[in-house]
């Protein structure tokens, strides 16, 4: 059941290839911004971030946009590298959401 | 582009990002300034900057060479920064069909084509490119016959691939910026050929 | 400094193991025979980069070739259709 990562699909059986492609929302892109500049910096590895992205439960590996892979992968590296705090996440993410959009 | 009119509120996602980017703003870690900077800088990013280097390959072979030889430092000749990533190209030949994959999860060459779209990242294609090729490629559209081998490369590690089309026939003479509107995304990825002169573009 | 053990054109075998972590060698090439194309350069481990270690010292990285004919049993390609990917050399023994 562990042996093979969900992610390490190489080989399996799969559906038809869709040509589908989207133009990335402003949001999108952001992550993929402070992605680059905190593995620029020297404070997170691309390796980290891939291994929380392979960490996440099947259901959501298959359900989730890359993009949401990749926010919530980040989010688990800076918690673990102690750049950010749980605690801090849950208060500053009530704060927003209290906001109403941007 | 920012919705305009619609009110929409956060997805749990975008209310992460939203919460990161504050945070670590708030810590001294990025400013804002530095993420759209980015952006814009990803923006820029688009495939016509492999098309300028396939092209340029395609006219000039001393630069293919070059490019065939050390990717990295040939696209800098250029004018193209490659920061850190080690870049390799692979020739087509009519022996020899290249395509790439990440089955891992979706290691592209970003700095020469932009951001890779949806179907390089999905399922079907990280699982099936590696194990039936040809099957997949026709589904691209692409029929490759007998006498040419296909060799994926699953980009495991640091590398980053892209491949060097064939220069369609009924070019002769063409300049290089010209040439370049031929050179498609997608064929430098190995999935299809670049588009045929003629073709309307 | 983490002496390169293969050279190119040698076999080599991919350990058949499946350790948990993060591992950059897929499963579906694990226990396959291929060849060495080209020794790539030597980089930081990414098993330990991921673990948030440093990685060192870097390990000879190799491109290897693998017959497609020989990777998937029910494969209907060309004989000459390949595989190749870049696997560590902690992750390879002689064929």
């Amino acid at each position: 059941m562990i042996q093979r990562g969900h992610h390490d699909m190489g080989g399996l059986p799969a559906g038809k290839v869709e040509p589908v492609e989207h133009d990335y929302a402003e949001w999108e892109r952001r992550v993929d911004a402070m992605v680059q500049l905190l593995r620029g910096a020297g404070r997170i590895t691309v390796d980290e971030l891939r291994k929380n992205i392979e960490a996440l439960p099947p259901q959501a590996y298959d359900a989730m946009a890359y993009y949401e892979k990749w926010i919530a992968s980040l989010t688990q590296t800076l918690l673990q590298r102690g750049m950010i705090t749980t605690d801090e996440l849950a208060k500053k993410m009530l704060e927003v959401e209290s906001r109403g959009s941007r | 582009m920012k919705d305009r009119g619609t009110y929409r509120p956060l997805s749990y996602f975008q209310l992460m990002e939203v919460t990161l980017r504050e945070l670590l703003v708030e810590k001294g870690l990025i400013t804002e300034e530095q993420v759209q900077r980015e952006v814009a800088a990803m923006r820029a990013r688009t495939p016509e900057r492999g098309a300028r280097v396939v092209a340029k390959a395609w006219v000039d072979l001393h630069f293919k060479k070059f490019l065939l030889e050390n990717a990295t430092a040939a696209c800098e000749s250029l004018g193209i920064e490659i920061p850190a990533l080690k870049l390799v190209a692979v020739e087509n030949t009519p022996q020899v069909h290249n395509v790439i994959v990440c089955t891992l999860c979706s290691c592209y060459p970003r700095v020469l084509l932009g951001i890779p779209p949806d179907w390089y990242k999905s399922r079907n294609y990280r699982s099936r490119t590696v194990r039936e090729p040809r099957v997949v490629l026709e589904e691209f559209g692409l029929k490759l016959s007998k006498e040419t081998a296909i060799r994926v490369h699953d980009s495991t590690a640091d590398m980053r691939y892209i491949v060097l089309p064939m220069r369609p026939a009924g070019t002769e003479g063409w300049s290089e910026e010209r040439l370049a509107q031929l050179v498609t995304r997608d064929s430098m990825i190995g999935v299809s050929l670049p588009t045929p002169p003629g073709s309307r573009v | 400094m983490v002496p390169a053990r293969f050279k190119a054109g040698e076999r080599v075998k991919v350990l058949k193991s499946f350790p948990l972590g993060h591992v950059r060698t897929p499963f579906y090439i694990r226990g396959h025979v291929g060849e060495i194309e080209r020794l790539c350069g030597s980089f930081p481990n990414p098993e330990e980069l991921a673990q948030m270690r440093d990685g060192l010292p870097a390990q000879p990285l190799y491109r290897v070739r693998f017959r497609q004919k020989e990777v998937w049993p029910d494969y209907r390609g060309s004989e000459q259709d390949v595989v190749e990917i870049e696997i560590f050399q902690h992750w390879l023994e002689k064929a």
